[in-house]
């Protein structure tokens, strides 16, 4: 059977072969003689050029038709711009009748205030407010413009030296606001293809400039140096290491937990992995070091060791906005790479003027930084036998921070019992502190709690009620939440 | 749009080209002479990588002193500035003792509340003794005061809105609440020439950002339908929503926003309409409440109104009004209200002082006065100036005004020479321009008297001719009674 198939096959092959050998037979080309397969090939590479030079096959396009779009537009409902309005949107914060010092009005009684990052207790400081009225009659209230065009007043340059000689830095440059600081800061440095280490909990001014910057950014575990240093190793070990700069960015005080950065333990690491590091000494700048210079003096570390270092002058100097200080060219580098500097009205004189005096009040009085110590550890003691709450904050920290200690397991529900216990210490005891606050685009992971800001000028007496308001107050709202 | 001319766009180019190889020349001897003489400095890592700031040492830094003049008084109609020398090549500036008093052209005064006001001062330094410079906290803690509810409910009134929140600084308004509003899956449809604030707030958003051409209501039509029609890229889902962002003036432009139109076109395609009005709020109108009421366009018509104290009010921070339910919400979810310290009580004060002087409520008319002024003096300084042949741009009624110098070269020469005649002017080049497009840019206050103006425009038509901007020919009759005036 097979040999027959074969055989039929093979004399048809013979015959096409015979039958087109022939026209070809005695086809001789330069002394070759050439068989009648040449003219089956020429057909099949004609063939082949005529296939390659068809269009592939696609559908046919057909824009839609105006009518079409219209129809689309018409139909296309966009949500809402807000989402509706809950019932925790409505609280409304409580009105302040005078200035925020330690001691303020609301609704008509005296209330201790906890709420105010007012640590040295300069607001309302005589030669602070000295200072700010002879700026406002010389200068006016605004500056009304940016850096480059015209805003630089005198005072400006003044403050941004004095910074720089507390700090023992080479120079330092002022932003309008303490919270774009960061967010500028960052991005003028850190750019596209870069890599950020940063610490999980810092605030959401350094949060919004990780974004902008568009540089890859490692989260290490809170506060958690391990985590950090195998995130340095992972980086850096890497066969394929990315190009670009890797920064760490931390913060001295944690704004959300109170905690103090262990800065010896992070500059070892900074320098064995050749990183640059930002650190945003909001709540430290005054508060912390024997002098108030900040995590460098408490620590004992030249402040040299850290390459950029940022602040908001907002909370220890009962002024505004915001500073960063470093070395001379990275400090230059800002003025004409810094959005929120280049491109924002330069902070009003009178509040440049009013940090210049604070500085100089807290050199004159060392004291207010001891005072502030105390007040600090005679408060973590009286609250130390809350039982509802952890105190999370560092010892050394303005702020103390407290957690529940068995939290409901949901962070709104945990903030709504918190508010309730702020509400209560502030209608009954006229003590007023603040619970922490998110807002929908942060996307720090720590727990929520109260926190307590200390100042300098609180008293003894003052330090007292708030444990006692704390102790009545807060068993009784959880009870009646359990 | 600005039609460049050919021969000077040629020079232009061949300007940078000159400075960009000279540049290049120093670079590489600098880079010999290190090479032979290394320095003995070394430091970790850089924090900024060397070769970025070619521009910022070549050619920044030689016209350094054009720009970051420092001053010593209230940037009132004349101010002192105070003048700088230079050891090294213009690389770093040294401040001296002595001061250069100068007609101010360049602050943003446009109402003349920069310096000390009869009424708006003394109130600012009785709220300094009560309520001292900071609260040190933000307004959802401890910083909201009896003021600054005052202030808000002021605002919201001032610029016909329901409702209004004010932060500590405008540029942080708009930065911290355009994320709010909108994320991912949400399109931002944003004007070419847009403010940085308004740029960094849509790129922090997350949304996707597409951006139509400068004041143009019908590329802004034809921007909406397609991306209607497409959809989301990749999944052609639906659009969540979409939020357009306009100026009302634009400061680098002097240009009034095509609101009308552009608003029509919003609520036709159901997009929601977002208004920066930092230079307008206070400037233009006729009580001063912005573009709105300038083109007659109903407050309610846009949904988001947005501006700065920091312009014609002569303070700090900034605002955004809207409705009840869209202020309520923010003041829940927008990070500046919650993490940014209030705005700082004597600013506040001021805020409040100077809408009052506005509206008449401080029992005199000095605020329309004031309104009257800046609307006379821009629309009689803008026509002097094309009347002189300066190539101006900007609309009438906007108190800004960009001369378009375009050469390198011509941006100090300019701005050196109005100086040696005791007049400040603002010179803006590259990057904050595109390249070609290097202008001067005046800003007129109501506080300059006919007096000033007629000297400021007498210099700059000096200057001008002997930097050789004047781009159109003169109207010669015109310009001969005003030589006459000018005499008087």
């Amino acid at each position: 059977m097979e040999t027959a198939v074969t055989s039929m096959l093979r004399t048809s092959v013979d015959w096409v072969s015979s039958a087109f050998d022939a026209p070809f037979a005695g086809a001789v080309v330069f002394g070759v003689q050439i068989g009648g397969h040449l003219f089956v090939e020429g057909l099949l590479f004609v063939v082949i050029l005529y296939l390659l030079t068809q269009k592939s096959y696609a559908p046919p396009k057909k824009p839609l038709t105006d009518n079409e779009i219209d129809e689309v537009c018409n139909d296309w409902t966009p949500e809402p711009l807000i989402p509706a309005i809950t019932e925790e949107m409505q609280r409304e914060p409580p009105k302040l009748e005078n200035a925020a010092g330690s001691h303020t009005i609301i609704n008509g009684k005296e209330v201790v205030n906890f709420a105010s990052a007012n640590y040295l207790g300069l607001i309302g400081h005589e030669k602070l407010l000295d200072s700010c009225t002879s700026a406002l009659k010389k200068y006016g209230v605004g500056s009304c413009g940016p850096r480059g065009f015209y805003g630089t007043i005198d005072v400006h340059l003044d403050c941004e030296s004095r910074i720089a000689k507390f700090l023992g830095t080479p120079d330092s440059i002022l932003y309008s606001y303490g919270l774009s600081t960061m967010f500028s800061v960052i991005p003028a440095f850190c750019k596209k293809g870069d890599t950020i280490i940063v610490d999980e909990g810092v605030h959401w001014g350094i949060q919004n400039g990780l974004h902008l910057s568009k540089s890859n950014i490692e989260y290490f575990k809170h506060n958690d140096m391990n985590s950090l240093e195998s995130i340095l190793e992972k980086i850096t070990s890497k066969k394929k290491r990315k190009k670009g700069g890797r920064y760490i960015v931390i913060e001295a005080v944690y704004q959300n937990s109170g905690q103090v950065a262990p800065l010896n333990e992070i500059i070892k690491l900074k320098e064995k992995y050749m990183c640059p590091l930002l650190m945003d000494e909001s709540n430290s700048f005054g508060v912390l070091g024997e002098f108030g210079r900040g995590l460098t003096e408490h620590c004992g570390v030249p402040v040299e060791k850290i390459d950029i270092i940022t602040g908001a002058m907002g909370h220890a100097l009962a002024a505004e906005g915001g500073f960063c200080t470093g070395n001379l060219r990275d400090i230059e580098h800002q003025r004409l790479s810094s959005s929120g500097y280049v491109f924002s009205a330069s902070l009003p004189p009178y509040l440049a003027a009013a940090a210049i005096s604070a500085i100089d009040v807290l050199q004159e009085n060392p004291e207010l930084i001891k005072k502030l110590k105390e007040n600090v550890a005679h408060l973590r003691e009286g609250l130390s036998d809350l039982q509802e709450f952890e105190i999370v904050s560092h010892p050394d920290s303005p702020i103390v921070f407290l957690k529940l200690a068995n939290s409901t397991g949901c962070s709104e529900k945990d903030m709504q019992l918190l508010g309730d216990i702020v509400d209560q210490l502030l209608e009954k005891h006229d003590v007023f502190v603040v619970s922490s606050k998110r807002s929908t685009v942060d996307k720090c992971p720590l727990p929520v709690g109260i926190r307590l800001f200390v100042s300098a000028g609180h008293s003894k007496s003052d330090l007292m009620k708030v444990c006692q308001a704390m102790k009545i107050v807060v068993p009784s709202v959880l009870e009646n939440n359990c | 749009m600005i039609t460049i001319p050919y021969l000077t766009a040629l020079t232009t180019y061949f300007s940078y080209g000159l400075l960009f190889a000279y540049g290049k020349i120093r670079d590489f001897s600098r880079s010999i002479i290190d090479r032979l003489f290394p320095s003995s400095v070394k430091g970790s890592a850089p924090m900024s990588l060397v070769n970025d700031d070619f521009y910022i040492r070549r050619l920044y830094n030689r016209i350094q002193d054009c720009f970051g003049r420092p001053i010593s008084s209230a940037p009132d109609a004349w101010f002192d500035v105070v003048v700088r020398y230079s050891n090294d090549n213009n690389k770093t500036l040294k401040r001296t003792d002595k001061v250069k008093r100068c007609l101010n052209l360049g602050s943003y005064n446009y109402l003349g509340f920069a310096a000390a006001d009869e009424y708006c001062t003394p109130r600012a330094i009785e709220s300094l003794q009560r309520f001292s410079a900071s609260t040190c906290s933000p307004c959802v803690d401890g910083g909201t005061t009896t003021l600054h509810s005052e202030l808000e409910e002021c605002v919201a009134k001032f610029v016909g809105k329901p409702a209004a929140l004010v932060t500590g600084m405008g540029y942080a308004t708009n930065s911290a609440i355009i994320p709010v509003l909108i994320g991912k899956g949400g399109l931002i449809i944003s004007d070419s020439l847009n403010h940085c604030s308004i740029i960094n707030g849509a790129r922090g958003s997350g949304a996707t950002v597409c951006v139509f051409q400068h004041n143009t209501p019908s590329e802004l039509e034809k921007v909406l339908r397609e991306q209607i029609a497409g959809g989301q890229p990749r999944t052609h889902r639906p659009w969540k929503k979409i939020i357009v962002l306009v100026e009302g003036i634009y400061s680098m432009e002097g240009e009034l926003c095509k609101l009308p139109e552009i608003v029509a076109i919003c609520k036709k395609y159901k997009a929601y309409i977002y208004l920066d009005e930092a230079h307008s709020i206070g400037a233009v109108g006729k009580t001063g409440r912005g573009v709105c009421e300038l083109l007659d366009v109903d407050t309610a018509d846009v949904d988001v109104m947005m501006g700065t104290f920091t312009k014609s009010f002569g303070s700090c921070g900034g605002y955004i009004a809207g409705s009840k339910e869209l202020i309520q919400y923010l003041k829940y979810a927008c990070p500046a209200h919650l993490y940014g310290t209030s705005i700082s009580p004597p600013a506040a004060q001021q805020i409040v002082c100077a809408i009052k002087v506005l509206l008449g409520e401080d029992g005199s008319n000095r605020g329309a006065q004031k309104l009257a002024r800046i609307r006379e003096n821009s629309n009689f300084f803008r026509s002097e100036l094309q009347k002189m042949g300066f190539e101006v741009l900007g609309d009438n009624d906007s108190p800004v005004m960009p001369i378009m110098l375009y050469n390198p070269s011509k941006i100090p020469a300019f701005s050196r020479q109005c100086l040696k005649q005791n007049v400040a002017v603002v010179v803006v080049g590259f990057p904050a321009t595109p390249l070609l497009l290097a202008r001067a840019r005046i800003c007129i206050s109501a506080s300059h008297s006919r007096e000033d103006l007629i000297r400021a425009l007498k210099v700059i038509s000096n200057v001008g001719d002997l930097v050789g901007i004047k781009y159109f020919p003169a109207e010669q009759k015109e310009h001969q009674e005003d030589g006459a005036l000018e005499q008087d």
